[in-house]
C-alpha cells in the first residue's frame, strides 16, 4: 500500500470496520425474526424475505402519503412507518398462523412446502398492487448523507441508523424472551410442549404470537432496509438465502448464536471484499461456512434443547 | 406518426397507393394472401399475427414492462395507420418470467403452433442466447430492444439497440476528453452483459486512451452490500467510476455511494447501465450530476421524441417514464413494417432480405434517425445525459451516427 500516509490508512481503516459492522447489523436485523420461530416453534419460514418486503411496501406507501398528503411530518415518518410495519406484518403473521401454518406444526416438511408457497402468493399480490417496478421511499433529509468526524472518514447515517435499529430490536427480543413472563411460556413451551400445556399454558397462543412477532420483526427489517436498497416484488427471495445462512450456522436453538454467527459472517465478507473480487469473497465465505458446518453440523452455538 | 423510406420510395409508394385503392373496393383483395405468405405464417386476408415475448413476472418484468409497452403502443398506432400491407396485426403476448429455458420454450410455441411473423422481444443476453437456437431453427424473426454486448449476428435477429462500440467506445472516449479522465474504476454486476463491456472498455483505457485502469468488480446479482467496495474506490482514488451495475443492485449502490459521500461533486461517475427506468427506483436526488451514456433520453427535444412521449403517456398513464431501451423496443414494429412493405411480403426470407439492403431508415424515430446496417443492427448516435434530481437527464453530448460493428477488431 505504497504512497499512501498514515491518516489515510486510519481512515480507510475505521470505514471498513464500519462497513463489517453495518453488514452485521444488517445480517442480524434479518435473521432475528426467522430464528425465532425457527428456534423457538422448529417452524422453517420460507415466506420471511416476504415479510420483510410487507415492511418495506408499508414504508413506501406511508412515504407516499405523508409527501402528498402531510410534507411537515417528512422529518419523522420514518419512525411511524418502523412501528405500523411491525404492527402490519405482525398482523399477517398472526394471520397466517392462524390460517396455515398451525394445521401442519407435526409435518415440518409440509410447512416448508406451504410458507414457501405463501411467499409465490405474496409475490404476486406485491405485483398486482405495486406494480413490477421497484420503488423507494422518499427518505427524510437527516437520513441522507455521511457523518464526517475528520476530513477523510465518511460514516453513512443509514448504517448508522439501521445499527442502532437492529441494537434496540435486539435488546427488546431478548428483554421479551428472558425477562417477561410471556417468554418464560414461549421458552417453556420450546422445552416441552405437552407438560406446558398440562400446566395450564395455551401453547397455541404462545406460538401464534412468537410467530407474529418473529414476522413483525421482519417487517422493521424491511422497514430499515427501504434506507439501503430498493422494494421489488422479489426483494424477499434475495434476502431469503443470507439469512438462512446466519440461522443455520449459528446454531437453530440460539440467539447468542445468530449473533455471533451473523457477527463473523459479515467480518469475513468485508473483510475478503476488501482484498479480493466481490464475487470471489462469497465464495470463500460460503466454503468456510460449509467447512465450518461439517465439523459442526448443529452450528456455533449447539442447541442444549432436549426435544 | 410517417414513416419514410428513401430508395425504395418509389415501388413503396406504389404499394401504398395500390393497397389504399383496393383497400377501397374490399379489405380482402389488398395483396393476394397466397402472395405475401408462401411459407404458412399467421396471416390471413385482413390480419397477420405477430408475437410478444418478455418477462412480466418475475425480476426482470421491471425492466421489460416499459419494453413491451412501447412495441404495443408502435403496433397500435401502425394498425390505425391502416396496419400493413393492408392488415391489422394482432398480438399473441407470452411471458417469458424471467427465466432463460422458459424463453425458447415459448419462442418456439410462438413459432411453431401460433406461426408468427415476427416476435418482439426478449431483454437480456441470457434470454436472447436461449431463445437464438429455435429462432434460427424455425427460421422465426425476432426485434431485440436492448443495449448489449456485440459478438453476435444472427439472420434471424433485428438488433434496435446499440451495440458495444455504439456505447461504451463513444462514452469513453467522451469522458477522457471532457474530464481529461486518465484513471478508471470498473464495478458490474457478474454475468455476460457486464464482464464483456468492461473488457472491452478495459482494451480501450489501455491500448486507444492510454489510461489505466485503477480496479475491476463484479459483484452477484442482487447484492446489496457496496461499504467494502466504496472504500477500495476512496483509497484508488479514480478519475471516473465506470460502473454496469444493474437491477435492484442499481439502487444500493447508487444509495450508499450517496450516503458514503462520494458525489458529484468530488467524483465523476459513468454508467452504461442507468436509463430512466432504474431512476425511477434510484431516486434522482442519489444520482444527481452523474452521467450515463444512451442513445436515448426522454428529455431529447425533438418534435419526433415529443409526440411519442405524449402518445406513450396516453396508452400507458402520466406517470410512466420512457427509458433507453423502451425506445429501442418502439423501433421494432416500425422496422418490421419498413421491411415487409420493402419486401412486399411476410415471407421471413424475404423480410431478412429487404431489411439487409441497408437502405431501411426511420426519420420519424424518437431518438432522432436510425438506419438498419445490413449487419442487422441500427446506425445511431450515442448521448451522454447528466441526470437531475428530478429523474430527467440532460442531454450534454451527442455524437455523430455511429456504424455498428457487432465484431469489432482488437476488442476480443
Amino acid at each position: 500500500m505504497g504512497g499512501y500516509t498514515y491518516s489515510e490508512l486510519g481512515a480507510i481503516f475505521a470505514m471498513q470496520g464500519f462497513a463489517g459492522i453495518s453488514l452485521f447489523s444488517v445480517l442480524l436485523l434479518m435473521a432475528l425474526g426467522l430464528a425465532i420461530i425457527f428456534g423457538q416453534m422448529g417452524v422453517i419460514n420460507m415466506a420471511h424475505g416476504e415479510f420483510m418486503a410487507v415492511g418495506a411496501y408499508t414504508t413506501y406507501f406511508i412515504s407516499t402519503i405523508t409527501e402528498n398528503y402531510l410534507p411537515s411530518l417528512m422529518p419523522i415518518y420514518f419512525f411511524i412507518a418502523i412501528a405500523v410495519s411491525f404492527l402490519f406484518a405482525g398482523l399477517l403473521g398472526y394471520l397466517a398462523e392462524f390460517s396455515l401454518i398451525r394445521h401442519l406444526y407435526k409435518r415440518p416438511l409440509d410447512t416448508l412446502l406451504a410458507t414457501w408457497g405463501l411467499s409465490l402468493i405474496m409475490q404476486q399480490s406485491f405485483r398486482s398492487f405495486f406494480g413490477a417496478r421497484e420503488v423507494s421511499p422518499t427518505l427524510p433529509d437527516w437520513l441522507l448523507g455521511s457523518y464526517q468526524p475528520t476530513e477523510m472518514i465518511d460514516i453513512p447515517i443509514n448504517g448508522m441508523f439501521v445499527l442502532g435499529l437492529t441494537i434496540i430490536v435486539t435488546l427488546v427480543v431478548f428483554y421479551l424472551l428472558f425477562k417477561s413472563s410471556w417468554g418464560l411460556k414461549v421458552r417453556a413451551t420450546t422445552q416441552n410442549r405437552v407438560m406446558s400445556g398440562a400446566v395450564g399454558i395455551n401453547t397455541q397462543k404462545v406460538d401464534r404470537y412468537t410467530f407474529a412477532l418473529g414476522c413483525g420483526i421482519a417487517g422493521i427489517a424491511g422497514a430499515a432496509f427501504t434506507t439501503i436498497a430498493s422494494t421489488g416484488p422479489t426483494t424477499g427471495s434475495l434476502y431469503i438465502v443470507d439469512t438462512f445462512m446466519v440461522v443455520v450456522f449459528g446454531g437453530a436453538a440460539s440467539l447468542f448464536g445468530t449473533i455471533a454467527s451473523a457477527f463473523s459472517i459479515a467480518q469475513a465478507q468485508s473483510i475478503l471484499e476488501f482484498f479480493i473480487s466481490g464475487s470471489m469473497a462469497k465464495v470463500y465465505t460460503l466454503l468456510a461456512l460449509i467447512i465450518i458446518l461439517m465439523f459442526k453440523p448443529e452450528g456455533l452455538f449447539a442447541s442444549k434443547v432436549r426435544r | 406518426m410517417k414513416l419514410k423510406q428513401h430508395a425504395s420510395k418509389r415501388t413503396f409508394m406504389k404499394n401504398a397507393a395500390c393497397a389504399v385503392v383496393l383497400g377501397l373496393f374490399t379489405m380482402a383483395s389488398s395483396q393476394v394472401t397466397a402472395e405475401v405468405n408462401t411459407t404458412g405464417l399467421a396471416v390471413t386476408d385482413d390480419t397477420v399475427t405477430v408475437g410478444i415475448l418478455h418477462s412480466l413476472t418475475g425480476t426482470m418484468a421491471i425492466s421489460e414492462t416499459g419494453a413491451q409497452e412501447a412495441e404495443k403502443l408502435a403496433i397500435k398506432q401502425i394498425n390505425e395507420m391502416g396496419g400493413i400491407l393492408g392488415r391489422k396485426i394482432k398480438i399473441i403476448q407470452e411471458d417469458g418470467a424471467s427465466d432463460w429455458p422458459t424463453f425458447a420454450e415459448k419462442s418456439r410455441k410462438l413459432l411453431v403452433k401460433d406461426k408468427v411473423a415476427a416476435v418482439f422481444g426478449c431483454w437480456t443476453s441470457a434470454s436472447r442466447k436461449a431463445a437464438l437456437p429455435v429462432f434460427e431453427k424455425e427460421n422465426g424473426l425476432l426485434y431485440y430492444p436492448t443495449f448489449y454486448e456485440g459478438l453476435e449476428q444472427s439472420k434471424n435477429v433485428i438488433y434496435t439497440g446499440q451495440e458495444a462500440t455504439q456505447q461504451i467506445i463513444d462514452g469513453l472516449n467522451w469522458v477522457a476528453k471532457e474530464k481529461k479522465a486518465k484513471t478508471f474504476y470498473l464495478i458490474g454486476s457478474d454475468y455476460i452483459w457486464p464482464r464483456t463491456s468492461m473488457k472491452i472498455a478495459r482494451k480501450h483505457i489501455e491500448n486507444v486512451l492510454g489510461g489505466k485502469v485503477v480496479g475491476e468488480e463484479y459483484k452477484p446479482l442482487g447484492n446489496t452490500q457496496f461499504g467494502s467496495v466504496i472504500n477500495k474506490i476512496r483509497l484508488k482514488k479514480p478519475d471516473v467510476i465506470y460502473a454496469a451495475v444493474v437491477g435492484g443492485s442499481n439502487v444500493a449502490w447508487f444509495k450508499q455511494l450517496k450516503a458514503a459521500g462520494i458525489t458529484s461533486k468530488k467524483q465523476t461517475l459513468l454508467t452504461i447501465s442507468v436509463t430512466e427506468d432504474e431512476v425511477l427506483g434510484i431516486g434522482g436526488e442519489n444520482l444527481e450530476g452523474f452521467y450515463s451514456i444512451m442513445k436515448y433520453f426522454q428529455s431529447q427535444d425533438n418534435p419526433n421524441n415529443k409526440a411519442f412521449v405524449k402518445a406513450f403517456k396516453e396508452m400507458w398513464g402520466e406517470d410512466s417514464v420512457i427509458g433507453d431501451v423502451t425506445q429501442a423496443a418502439y423501433l421494432g414494429p416500425w422496422l418490421w413494417k419498413a421491411a415487409v412493405e420493402k419486401a412486399g411480403s411476410f415471407d421471413i426470407d424475404k423480410v431478412v432480405a429487404a431489411s439487409e439492403k441497408g437502405d431501411i431508415e426511420l426519420t420519424t424515430a424518437p431518438e432522432g434517425y436510425v438506419k438498419l446496417h445490413p449487419n442487422h443492427h441500427l446506425w445511431s448516435k450515442a448521448r451522454v445525459g447528466r441526470w437531475n434530481k428530478d429523474g430527467q437527464a440532460t442531454v450534454v453530448y451527442t455524437s455523430e451516427l455511429i456504424e455498428p460493428d457487432p465484431f469489432p477488431k482488437g476488442y476480443q
